[in-house]
């Protein structure tokens, strides 16, 4: 047999995005010695075994020759599982077993088992997405992941279970059922959501969340615990609108490539309450092998920070340039890579150390100033709202009290309301002048308006505008906190049905803004 | 500013000043008073300290020249008042040790005064509550409103709320200090050193420049005892410093009262302590101006109410009685939206503010 040379093309993982490699597998005559170079690491070194192995136990020929594995690019470092396919495809294709045409414009990507079972594997969206970017036409995968490699169009994705059925199907003799995505009509409500109509009273908080729900705005609670702050973040996602279909695909890529995914659509927004003894590289993401940090996973969705001042500095310093950028970026060799972190910031605090607050509190004052210290500093200029939780007063609790507000209510309420946003977005994105400062590249809520599009979008008249001159004049209110009330105040019109912001809402978009200069000490 | 402080006094001053690090030596230990070391005449004192000290104060009494040290005052704008002249409060004669020289920034005329128009010292603990801080506060201000000075020390917690009180009503106000009167200690409340300086009184033992000892604080808190008629002890620890000074005001005769904290509170051990031993009770500053100059006789000015309609008049009393939010804005009857309105623009009036981050809170130190 002469000496073939074969190559598949095959995709590695890198962040969230797919990047091509190509596997060539050289077969000739000499030693049986099987190598693999270009910088694997040992899961990449082990496909040796496991190729073999199925290859064998699929009734497939292993040449006794000597075969030389090379995943080029060779400098990208390559691991995990994920090559063993296309070395076995290759390893087929060199010595002669399947006809090379058949590999035409097709990728392979999955983990053997030794039997010759195609395994699933991690991020299959982003590699269908990289495969259709690449301009591959079929891409192979395990058939329990096809379903989510076929959300991506324009690319046809063969489930395929096992070496014998691809050989099969790469010698014409069968095709598998074509997979079927995920139903996009499917109601979204498939998960349960915890509802906001749980919460009894709470009014400040409840109506803080709506204002945050339909503007993308930061939202800090305050309240003893037990008061329920928990219970308010958890059902945010349950108000927000259900993603669009570009935001769900975002939404499960991430989840599949952290390997959390369910394998389909995702339907509604992530909610990641990370515990406050995280790690920034845990929170933005990173190690040696950089993974989504917890601010990726909530993309899209919420992020929850209860206990704010207890989590380390450095981790709450990491979060503030990914919270303005919508992503992080992990330099890591030669690689650098980039997670998306567009989170909606939820976090809670307790009012003082002792956590009881207001008269009965026994904290020190310098006890007390410590921990707001520790509260404002880094993260208090990413919170557009402050709300303030009451400990729960039994006679709220008591059965026959009328239930609260629904979260269906109040979701319909906050799509009317980003519905209006989107619309003068959108017109504002025409006029040349808007979008240009903003540091996102289109602004899809207020919260995510550049200082000039706010003073154009959020543009005040006189009478309007009074209170937030008086706040100035007065000192209550600094000149970075203006342009956080206005987009506030944008967001309150916008729920309001109004199209120009009026006196009052200004007024309690100042009633809720955030202060880093209250007082502790007389 | 030569004629208000005689020589001899002038180089007792810088002497204490020279050696208070010597002094720092015998007397910091924990418990140790200055005691009788302050009473000591310079060359006895110069004796005590022994060793290199005594030959540095000797070889300093012996060289001593008063024109520099007054060109040096004159300079750090520094005044000094020595037992001898009219200016000297005759209140501090009555303690054992008084200081010779008086080192003062500000309104010197506030300090003869206190034996005209009595003084109250209102003394307290350095990490005490928002209730005590409060108090102090509201207590400082009304004294002030009724035209009476209030003396206090200018520490971290109860001292400083007292002094922001006095001062918020425009009344007269003595910051006794351990160290330096130009030096602001702590270093925290230098905007408020600046302001007692502008509109009321600083004044140390030491002479300026000097940085406080362990020992200057109990020194100091002798003569915050004796400047007043009376010392008000807001909220004190069982085992706090601030307890010297009611110790040396009982000592001196002077009224000794002091305000109840809740009986569990730490922070008001103390106080609450000194309540059981028979100290008059304080709840705000018509209990201590009837103290002072027998009931009824002394009716504090009331405070002015602000000009406001109905919603925010409720708002405010809810925010008086330290609600959360949500029931103000049920007491005042306003969903909660509105209800955050009408607080921001009372905010931006002055009438209320944030109460660190929970809540709202009136505002005492406006209007």
């Amino acid at each position: 047999m002469p000496p073939v040379l074969a190559s598949v093309p095959t995709f590695a993982l890198e962040g969230v995005d797919a990047r091509e490699v190509t596997v060539e597998v050289d077969v000739r005559q000499g030693l049986p010695v099987f190598t693999v170079v270009g910088l694997p690491d040992t899961a990449v070194r082990e496909a040796r075994e496991r190729v073999r192995a199925a290859l064998l136990n699929s009734e497939l020929e292993f040449p006794l020759q000597r075969l030389t594995v090379n995943l080029a690019p060779a400098w990208v470092r390559k691991a995990g599982a994920s090559f063993d396919l296309a070395i076995a495809v290759g390893v087929l294709a060199a010595s002669g077993q399947i006809p090379a045409a058949a590999l035409r414009g097709c990728a392979v990507s999955g983990e053997l088992s030794l039997g010759g079972a195609l395994r699933p594997i991690r991020g299959a969206l982003s590699i269908a997405i990289g495969c259709r970017d690449a301009g591959f036409e079929r891409l192979v995968v395990a058939s329990e992941i096809a379903p989510e490699a076929a959300l991506v169009e324009g690319i046809e994705v063969c489930a395929v279970p096992n070496l014998s059925r691809l050989v099969d199907l790469l010698h014409g003799r069968w095709r598998p059922d074509p997979p079927l995505p995920p139903s996009r009509d499917e109601p979204f409500a498939a998960r349960e959501l915890p509802d906001l109509a749980d919460v009894r009273g709470q009014a400040d908080a409840r109506r803080a969340l709506e204002i945050v729900a339909a503007g993308g705005h930061g939202l800090l609670m305050v309240g003893p615990p037990g008061a329920g702050k928990t219970m308010l973040a958890r059902r945010l996602p349950g108000i927000l609108p259900p993603p669009t279909r570009d935001e769900a695909l975002e939404i499960t890529r991430v989840q599949s490539v952290a390997g959390i995914g369910a394998g389909r659509l995702a339907t509604e927004r992530p909610f990641r309450a990370p515990h406050h003894t995280i790690s920034a590289p845990g929170l933005v993401g990173g190690g040696s092998r950089p993974r989504p940090g917890e601010m990726t996973l909530a993309h899209r969705g919420v992020l929850f920070l209860d206990e704010l001042p207890e989590f380390s500095r450095q981790a709450l310093e990491a979060l503030r340039q990914p919270l303005e950028s919508g992503a992080v970026e992990i330099t890591r060799g030669q690689v650098s890579l980039s997670f998306p972190t567009r989170v909606l910031l939820v976090a809670a605090a307790n009012p003082c150390p002792c956590g009881v607050g207001g008269e009965r509190c026994e904290c020190g004052t310098i006890a007390r100033e410590r921990y707001r210290a520790r509260l404002t500093g880094p993260l208090i200029d990413r919170v557009d709202l402050v709300c303030q939780l009451a400990p729960v007063a039994a006679a709220s609790l008591a059965p026959g009290v009328a239930a609260s507000e629904g979260s269906a209510t109040v979701r319909a309420r906050v799509i009317t309301a980003r519905e209006r946003q989107a619309v003068r977005l959108a017109e504002a994105a025409r006029s040349p002048s808007a979008a240009r400062d903003t540091p996102a590249a289109v602004p899809s809520c207020n919260a995510e308006l550049g200082s000039r599009a706010t003073r154009e979008l959020a543009a005040l008249d006189r009478r309007a505008s009074r209170p937030l001159g008086e706040a100035l004049d007065a000192g209550v209110l600094t000149g970075r906190g203006h342009d956080r009330v206005l987009r506030v105040a944008r967001t309150i019109a916008d729920l309001a049905g109004a199209d120009r912001i009026a006196r009052e809402h200004v007024d309690e978009a100042l009633g809720y803004r955030a202060t880093g200069a209250g007082r502790v000490t007389a | 500013m030569s004629a208000s402080c005689c020589d001899a006094c002038l180089r007792r001053g810088y002497l204490v000043g020279l050696l208070a690090g010597r002094i720092a030596g015998l007397l910091d230990r924990p418990g140790c008073r200055p005691g009788g070391l302050l009473a000591l005449e310079d060359a006895e004192l110069a004796m005590a300290v022994g060793g290199e000290g005594t030959d540095e104060a000797i070889d300093f009494l012996g060289r001593f020249e008063p024109r520099r040290a007054r060109a040096d005052l004159r300079h750090a704008e520094v005044a000094a008042i020595c037992r001898h002249h009219d200016g000297y409060p005759a209140l501090l004669r009555d303690l054992g040790d008084p200081p010779a020289t008086l080192f003062c920034c500000g309104r010197v005329e506030l300090l003869a005064a206190v034996d005209e128009e009595p003084a109250v010292t209102i003394v307290g603990t350095r990490d005490a509550s928002p209730y005590g801080l409060d108090v102090a506060h509201d207590l400082a201000r009304g004294l002030a409103a009724a035209g009476v000075t209030t003396v206090s020390g200018m520490a971290l917690g109860i001292d400083a709320a007292a002094h922001r009180g006095a001062l918020g009503a425009r009344g007269a106000t003595v910051a006794v200090l351990a160290g330096g009167p130009d030096v602001a200690y702590p270093r925290r409340h230098r905007d408020l050193h600046r302001q007692i300086r502008e509109s009321g009184l600083v004044v140390s033992e030491l002479p300026p420049g000097q940085r406080p000892y362990r020992w200057s604080f109990p020194a100091r808190n002798r003569l915050m005892a004796a400047l007043a008629r009376m010392t008000i002890v807001v909220e004190a620890g069982e085992s706090s410093g601030t307890l010297i000074t009611a110790e040396v005001a009982q000592d001196l005769g002077r009224i000794l009262a002091a305000v109840p904290g809740r009986v569990t509170a730490r922070v008001a051990a103390g106080s609450n302590r000194l309540l059981r031993e028979g100290a008059p009770v304080i709840r705000g500053a018509s209990d201590a101006l009837d103290e002072l100059f027998g009931v009824g006789a002394h009716v504090p000015v009331p405070l002015s109410p602000a000009d406001v309609d109905p919603l925010q008049r409720r708002l405010l009393d809810a925010v008086e009685a330290g609600l959360d939010v949500d029931a103000i804005c049920e007491f005042a009857g306003v969903p909660v939206n509105e209800g955050r309105a009408a607080l921001a623009r009372l905010e931006t009036r002055g009438l209320v503010r944030r109460d660190g981050l929970f809540g709202w809170e009136p505002a005492r130190t406006r209007r």
